[in-house]
């Protein structure tokens, strides 16, 4: 490792605050592993409490749960982006953007990843030309339509299969119409014109594992958070106070879908939280399940890093009004 | 971030869930179904960082798209499974989480052995909502860890799973008889007894509890897995 970082060529641009990060980053690292490994025992202590260590138990099952379906999703959709020419995906829209949109959104299904894979893939497709809206309807649907995340609610909720079609129409439904309201309202010197791709120029095989560590990096930071959220309310939160808001059918619509937001969860694993919270009403729960894959705590931050802040500002509220109503809807006529 | 620091970031996530699914480990997380996309996901996870360390060597480039500091927080799940390991759910989440008893579609015909070896949640469906029909003059033999209800009631408890811990949810049987006089939480027993028509409600949802009249209990090993998989599919 050494060696490397000697015969390393200096950077062209160096970036005073990106080379500190860099320096302080295995540093700070190994000062991490070091006070870990020294500190076992206490720190063993202070976990070995019946709360924190219920917290942790919950913290690694849903980390360790939700890894697989990270990474074969990552894996998949770095195929799509190194194989799959975007030119493609511009080429097989339709020409007309109320028509595109629709199409756009369907095609949400062969995206199979979290909306953490979505942002970045959007952001590409409005570089190659097509429609904004087209986009944005593909950005909304891609994490909550896919075959994993689907398959995944279905074993999520043996019970209720119902449930995974309610899923598909409900999100397919909201990111439909929050494509005609950018059509009808939308300004596009609202978008920021997102930065060039890192893929070009480079050899396949770099730009596949280069897709597939970003990713990973991206989206496991966020789950490590949304596990910790998780692991939060179920060690701490006491269930009679979740059940008071389960009572009363419009809040709980509401509590799951602000639920949906703080938590952050990548939608890969979200159905396995949703089914947990068994004194919610299915329409409640689906709520969850639509609102979570579109817009969350860190779905605004990434839709702000590639599309700008003023679009995510607008953008992100929109879409919980749209969400919670649509999937209320769907919820009535479906569960 | 660095690329050498998420290469070896990777490679920890990696060789941690390598570590929980060749061993027993992962059993106190996830349902065991799960262990083959663990292994395929922990082998995919070593491969990127071994793939992204090797493309460093040949051509580093220069960080244009730097990974965010949240990154960094990858290496928490890592700690926690290697340096603390905490142990599956116990007594505590137990007790905080109602009994998810439910009626099950029909009883089938117990062998005849005696003591009849049962699992906790086959014996408390039965007695709670057969009336204990199969269960009379049978003497039968149940296992699960204890758990202490806040009124000093003695309850042994299996933890039934669906997919991960975060979905855990406990069935409970209360004991009566000759329970052991002194009983730490979390122990696991092998208790021997009788059917007895006595009920009592969860105090946290209020669904059924049914008890056992114990004629013996012994405090054995924690099951390979301690998690009830076969409850809910």
């Amino acid at each position: 490792m050494a060696t490397t970082t000697r015969t390393r060529p200096p950077d062209p641009d160096p970036d005073p605050d990106q080379d500190e990060g860099r320096q302080a980053g295995p540093l700070l690292f190994i000062t991490l592993l070091l006070l870990a490994v020294l500190l076992q025992n206490p720190l063993r202590g202070a976990l070995s409490a019946p709360v924190m260590q219920s917290w942790t138990t919950v913290f690694v099952a849903v980390m360790i749960q939700a890894l697989p379906f990270l990474v074969l999703g990552v894996l998949l959709s770095a195929a799509i982006a190194v194989f799959v020419p975007p030119t493609f995906f511009a080429r097989a829209l339709p020409t007309r953007p109320a028509l595109a949109v629709p199409v756009a959104g369907a095609a949400g299904a062969v995206l199979p990843g979290c909306e953490c894979a979505s942002v970045p893939v959007a952001g590409a497709l409005v570089r190659r030309g097509v429609t904004p809206a087209a986009a944005l309807a593909f950005l909304l649907s891609a994490p909550a339509i896919n075959p994993i995340v689907l398959t995944s609610t279905a074993v999520a909720f043996p019970g209720a299969p119902e449930m995974v079609l309610a899923r598909l129409v409900a999100s397919l439904l909201t990111a439909c119409a929050m494509g005609w309201l950018w059509l009808r309202l939308g300004r596009t010197d609202w978008l920021r014109p997102p930065t060039r791709s890192s893929h070009e120029c480079q050899t396949r095989g770099a730009a596949f594992w280069g897709s597939v560590r970003h990713d990973v990096m991206h989206a496991g930071g966020f789950l490590v958070v949304g596990a910790m959220a998780a692991a939060t309310l179920k060690a701490a939160a006491p269930e009679t106070w979740l059940q008071q808001l389960a009572s009363s059918p419009p809040l709980a619509i509401l509590a799951l879908a602000v639920l949906a937001v703080l938590l952050s969860l990548c939608s890969e694993a979200d159905a396995f939280v949703a089914a947990s919270l068994t004194h919610f009403s299915l329409t409640a729960r689906l709520t969850f399940l639509v609102v979570g894959p579109m817009i969350d705590l860190k779905l605004f931050a990434m839709q702000a890093g590639t599309f700008g802040r003023a679009f995510a500002l607008r953008f992100a509220p929109t879409t919980f009004v749209v969400a919670v109503a649509i999937s209320t809807a769907t919820g009535t006529v479906l569960l | 971030m660095k690329r050498q620091a998420q290469a070896a970031i990777l490679f920890l996530l990696g060789a941690s869930l390598l570590h929980a699914a060749t061993t027993d480990l992962y059993l106190r997380y996830v349902k065991s179904g799960l262990r083959p996309l663990l292994l395929l996901s922990a082998a995919i996870l070593i491969t990127a960082s071994l793939a992204t360390a090797w493309y460093e060597r040949k051509t580093p480039t220069p960080a244009t798209h730097p990974e965010p500091r949240i990154s960094w927080l990858l290496t928490l799940p890592v700690l926690a499974l290697i340096l603390v390991a905490p142990p599956a759910l116990g007594s505590y989440s137990a007790l905080r989480t109602g009994t998810a008893l439910q009626e099950p579609y029909g009883y089938e015909n117990l062998p005849p052995a005696d003591p009849l070896p049962l699992p906790l949640t086959d014996y408390a469906a039965r007695a709670a909502y057969d009336k204990g029909r199969t269960l009379r003059n049978r003497s039968v033999e149940i296992t699960g860890f204890v758990a202490l209800s806040p009124s000093g009631t003695p309850y042994l408890v299996r933890m039934t799973l669906n997919c991960c811990a975060a979905d855990a949810q406990p069935i409970k049987v209360a004991l009566t008889g000759r329970v052991p006089p002194v009983l730490r939480p979390d122990t696991w027993l092998r208790v021997t007894g009788t059917y007895t028509p006595r009920t009592t409600k969860d105090p946290v949802n209020g669904a059924p509890i049914p008890y056992l009249k114990v004629t013996e209990a012994t405090p054995t090993r924690a099951p390979q897995d301690p998690y009830d998989e076969t409850w809910n599919n």
